[in-house]
């Protein structure tokens, strides 16, 4: 059985325990941590280097496992802007919940969040894979350049603004396309991938009923005619 | 940055003890405004044509006795009163013009921070743990309460430019985010012979809603038409005598967090602003729409 170590920020502080798990955890034989007592708290567990399974109990803050490497965090909560921003490798879970920009700039990795995120979830994406269970805000995706976001629930307005290479899915409505983002046809590519991650995310949907949306690549080069009237 | 907070309580318990939620709400959003704070807690509206009005003095040794001895001999007879530092309350039958022109002739340096049947506001500068103690936020009772933690990003630092701005009667505005256009705003509405007493981009958008209110819009009516003539980030919370209201601009990009029990409506900038209160765990958390008006009723 894996050992739980307990650690309580109504006792310590954020960056009591971030130095606890940045040096001395390293040196320990800890398979599993509990995190009790986030209550909003910004900046928890950020910038892990070593697989371990940590579990936040409750509500956190901002940047909630930021700039993750190889360690799998789940929050059971809601967890407030940039969670898992900046990941690496590893996983991060939201069991509630996701406020602004979850998953910006991730470059691997998998987010999880089982509720709904707010707006520019997965902006500036360079690889992580996000799976969204509900709905994303307005702006998401916007410039995302390489990775994944499926999205169960529906789109808010101007999905994949600007995006470079990054695809995304999406089971429900679309508000809006942003610019150069359009819709092409789902391949067996693509249902393939989207049937993968919504395993890996434990989440049950028909992976015929997504959409795809990619980048047109009209903005790639700089058209001079566009908008001349002579 | 700057932080934003508000609680409308649904029990007599949650009335009762408004202070004591509300204390522990702004006194954590200090990280995100450290400069000054304020807060509007509103009441149970006064009758027999009474009104609340709140005054404020820089120097918190003027001799408010002396103040409130003039005001009942030149203005009008009070029927309450309450000195707390820089900071005096007096409920009076005083026709609110009669105490501006008052005001400006015999004490220019006061300024009048409220009127209303409802309202009460206290500002200062200073760290909000600070503001807090020195106007006992902890002992308030009320309806409803809007508070403001500031970082000062666009006009100075001064009580007056501490947030709640309030025009009219029974309307207080706090805002987090920036306007890039208070400029021409207070021109045009100077224009119409509205006065300012500050340079601030939030009393601009402030003065703006009333004025609409004050051509016959609804609350709502004139939030619609600030979004075509404010331009800029905002999230803005505002109170009435008898609701909080609630509404962010197009983008969103500045935070607001919702949550509600039986028990009580809250917001705030930051949930950690809300993880104190009673019943939390179980409460409807969930952050608001862009440009969707949200309106709680007590």
């Amino acid at each position: 059985m894996a050992t739980v170590t307990q650690y309580d920020l109504s006792a310590m502080t954020v960056r009591e325990l971030n130095q606890y798990l940045h040096h001395e955890l390293p040196q320990q034989s800890i398979e599993q941590i509990e995190i009790v007592n986030p209550d909003g708290l910004h900046s928890i567990a950020v910038g892990m280097n070593q697989e371990v399974k940590i579990d936040i109990l409750g509500h956190a803050g901002y940047f909630t496992a930021g700039m993750n490497k190889l360690a799998e965090v789940t929050i059971h909560g809601n967890t407030g802007w940039s969670v898992a921003e900046n990941m690496m490798s590893g996983s991060v879970r939201v069991k509630g919940h996701a406020s602004e920009c979850a998953g910006a700039s991730g470059h691997g990795g998998l987010l999880v969040v089982e509720g709904n995120t707010s707006s520019r979830c997965g902006i500036s994406l360079k690889g992580t894979d996000i799976v969204v269970g509900g709905s994303v805000g307005h702006f998401s995706a916007f410039m995302a350049q390489a990775g994944t976001l499926v999205i169960c629930g529906d789109a808010g307005e101007h999905l994949g603004d600007s995006l470079y290479e990054a695809t995304i899915y999406v089971g429900g409505s679309i508000a809006s396309l942003g610019a150069d983002a359009c819709e092409e046809p789902m391949q067996p590519a693509d249902l393939q991938r989207v049937a993968e991650l919504l395993e890996r995310a434990g989440l049950e949907h028909d992976p015929a009923g997504f959409t795809r949306v990619a980048s047109a690549r009209e903005l790639y080069h700089w058209n001079a005619d566009a908008g001349q009237e002579y | 940055m700057c932080g934003i907070i508000g609680l409308l309580a649904r029990s007599d318990n949650g009335r009762a003890h408004l202070g004591e939620f509300i204390t522990p709400m702004i006194t954590c959003m200090g990280t995100r405004g450290p400069d000054s704070a304020g807060l509007a807690v509103f009441h149970t509206p006064l009758e027999n044509g009474d009104r609340r009005y709140g005054f404020f003095h820089a120097d918190s040794h003027f001799d408010w006795p002396s103040f409130q001895d003039d005001f009942s001999s030149q203005v009008a007879r009070q029927t309450e009163s309450r000195v707390l530092e820089s900071h005096a309350t007096i409920v009076s039958s005083a026709e609110p013009d009669d105490v501006k022109q008052w005001l400006s002739r015999c004490y220019p340096a006061v300024h009048l921070l409220s009127v209303g049947k409802s309202i009460e506001v206290f500002k200062d500068e200073g760290h909000p743990q600070q503001i807090a103690d020195r106007y006992q936020f902890e002992s308030l009772s009320g309806s409803h309460a809007v508070g403001h933690t500031r970082m000062a990003t666009e006009s100075s630092v001064s009580p007056a430019h501490a947030h709640p701005f309030t025009a009219g009667e029974d309307f207080c505005l706090v805002h987090n985010g920036s306007l890039s256009n208070p400029n021409s705003v207070r021109r045009k509405l100077e224009r119409k012979g509205i006065r300012f007493e500050t340079d601030n981009d939030t009393e601009a958008g402030c003065r703006f809603l009333e004025w609409r209110m004050s051509e016959g819009d609804t609350l709502e009516e004139s939030i619609e038409a600030s979004f075509s003539v404010l331009d800029g980030f905002f999230t803005f919370l505002m109170g009435t005598a008898d609701r909080l209201v609630l509404v962010r601009d197009a983008f969103a990009c500045k935070p607001a967090v919702v949550a509600e029990t039986d028990d009580y409506v809250a917001v705030a900038s930051e949930f950690r602003s809300l993880a104190h209160l009673p019943g939390i765990e179980s409460a409807d958390v969930y952050e608001p729409k862009p440009e969707q008006i949200y309106s709680w009723q007590q």
